[in-house]
């Protein structure tokens, strides 16, 4: 699903973000990308999602190469990506159920098509009697669950989030993990940044691990 | 992947959606425009105005063309023929001077006729009919050839027909219609830089609200991007609003150009009085109208058109 060979991607003010990164996710997979901050488990999202292109290096997703991808067909990628953000990214002039039906919206499909999806996937996250409402009146942890519907809602078979758990309570955290799981489940290879080490020592899923742009560990949690 | 059966299945529903996403848009980006009443008031007064300017403009010089158009006519030489002269000499001389190199054609007008025409336009008709006699001199309306140096000929044949024994005086109004045309082909020119200058400027006022737009949707624009809209998708409610202010603005130019005509025509009326009538009143033509609205809507969408390709590229997703 996510192949990156030698992949280099350097800023000009900040140097060398990754170096020589090469690893590779199976269709399906669960992973946890992990490391201090500044170590790159950003810019490996946003290599995927094609936020930033690779310095040097090839990253091929979904059996595409994106490299080769010309940039009028980067939308068409990045609705087979679903993204998720520490700080949600969520409108807070349009409500709940806006908010979810964007990525449908934008790629065309008509009223009941979106109205039925919205509410599946804010069925799945809890939030079905919030749809009206505005983001601002959630929770932190409701609002997380709203970016969540948004990125699984056009039932992308790719997930990327980046800390989703940055803000949350270790219950709240456990919460969004379960939500997770259940998706890989059904089938969706989902590539989790985060530094919270005990969560994902406690799920028995793989974790690679950054290191000043570099991968250090290749390992599994221990799924106690 | 189910992506892409997805995608394919959808393909023969593509016009559909694409034209279904025009009209939410279109409808969208009005909504837009009327839920911030008051800005979008003052934009389109403003660009009301810019165009109202060159369209009323427009309008007067096409009036005052139209009232020249009647004395073109008249830039025949008018040769007034003594009062002995008969109609059969008139016709005579009328034959002779056809002979001549530089005449196009020459009418005979006979004294009756004259008299005719002269009670017909002034209305005079107890004083006409009170006198013993028919005071008027037949004429011989003289159309010169065309040529490069008209003015010249025009001068040369105005000497000849002086010197006949048979004309009484010659008149030619040619410098004065020429002087008059030559104003209004001015007026037009400056009609028309005054056009282009105007509408640069509605594209530049177009322009920069649409760029305070996108600015203020930048969080929207990127989020929009994150999730995989095409940039033609964004792009298109910026598109539709500067079209509706265009619109918008030509519907305010229409109603001041009428306004302003309507004012204008009661002065206009009453100067036409005076003239004893004749001359058409100003009128109000429903193609210019059309254009103003037309021309309004495609600057408005040209002028977002360049705002929008210069400013969404500048906002890329974080």
């Amino acid at each position: 699903m996510i192949h990156f060979a030698h992949v280099t991607k350097r800023y000009p003010a900040r140097g060398d973000a990754l170096r020589d990164l090469s690893f590779s996710l199976a269709p399906g997979e669960m992973v946890f990308l992990t490391g201090h901050s500044g170590a790159g488990k950003s810019t490996v999202l946003k290599l995927i999602g094609l936020l930033e292109r690779p310095t040097r290096g090839q990253i091929r997703v979904n059996g595409r190469d994106l490299g080769r991808l010309s940039v009028r067909r980067i939308p068409y990628h990045r609705r087979e990506v679903g993204m998720i953000f520490q700080d949600h990214r969520l409108l807070g002039d349009r409500t709940v159920y806006d908010n979810v039906a964007l990525p449908l919206v934008v790629a065309g499909l008509g009223p009941n098509e979106v109205g039925r999806r919205v509410r599946a996937a804010l069925d799945q996250v809890g939030l079905l009697r919030y749809e009206r409402a505005r983001p601002v009146a959630l929770s932190s942890g409701e609002q997380q669950r709203v970016g969540i519907a948004r990125a699984i809602v056009a039932r992308p078979p790719l997930v990327l989030a980046d800390e989703p758990t940055g803000n949350l309570d270790p219950d709240l955290s456990w919460e969004i993990m379960r939500l997770f799981v259940r998706f890989n489940q059904v089938g969706v290879t989902l590539l989790i940044a985060t530094h919270d080490h005990a969560l994902i020592q406690a799920l028995p899923y793989r974790i690679l691990t950054l290191s000043e742009g570099r991968l250090v560990n290749d390992c599994r949690g221990s799924g106690r | 992947m189910t992506g892409r059966r997805r995608r394919t299945a959808r393909l023969h529903e593509l016009p559909k959606v694409w034209l279904r996403h025009q009209a939410q848009n279109a409808l969208a980006a009005l909504g837009c425009l009327l839920r911030a009443p008051l800005p979008t008031l003052m934009t389109v007064a403003v660009l009301g105005i810019a165009l109202a300017l060159p369209g009323g403009l427009y309008l007067l010089t096409a009036n005052i063309k139209l009232l020249a158009t009647g004395w073109e006519r008249e830039t025949a030489l008018s040769a007034f023929l003594t009062p002995d002269t008969t109609d059969v000499e008139a016709a005579r001389l009328a034959d002779r001077l056809r002979e001549h190199a530089e005449i196009a054609e020459v009418r005979v007008i006979t004294s009756e006729e004259a008299l005719a025409e002269f009670r017909a336009y002034s209305g005079l008709d107890d004083v006409l009919a009170g006198l013993p006699a028919n005071p008027l001199p037949a004429i011989l309306s003289v159309f010169p050839m065309s040529s490069p140096d008209e003015a010249a000929s025009r001068e040369r044949l105005a000497r000849m027909l002086d010197a006949l024994p048979e004309t009484d005086l010659v008149r030619h109004d040619a410098h004065w219609a020429q002087r008059f045309e030559a104003l209004v082909a001015l007026a037009e020119r400056a009609v028309t830089i005054l056009s282009v200058m105007l509408a640069l400027a509605l594209l530049m006022i177009i322009g920069n609200t649409i760029r305070l737009e996108i600015e203020n949707r930048r969080d929207e624009i990127q989020i929009m991007e994150l999730v995989g809209a095409t940039h033609a998708f964004i792009r298109r409610p910026f598109l539709y609003a500067g079209a509706w202010y265009g619109l918008l603005g030509g519907l305010v130019a229409c109603a001041l150009v009428v306004i302003g005509l309507l004012l204008l025509q009661g002065p206009v009326s009453q100067v036409a009085a005076l003239y004893q009538a004749r001359f058409p009143l100003f009128s109000v033509s429903l193609p210019a109208l059309f254009s103003m609205l037309v021309g309004g809507t495609l600057l408005g969408y040209l002028g977002s058109w360049l705002a929008v390709s210069r400013h969404l590229r500048a906002i890329q997703p974080i």
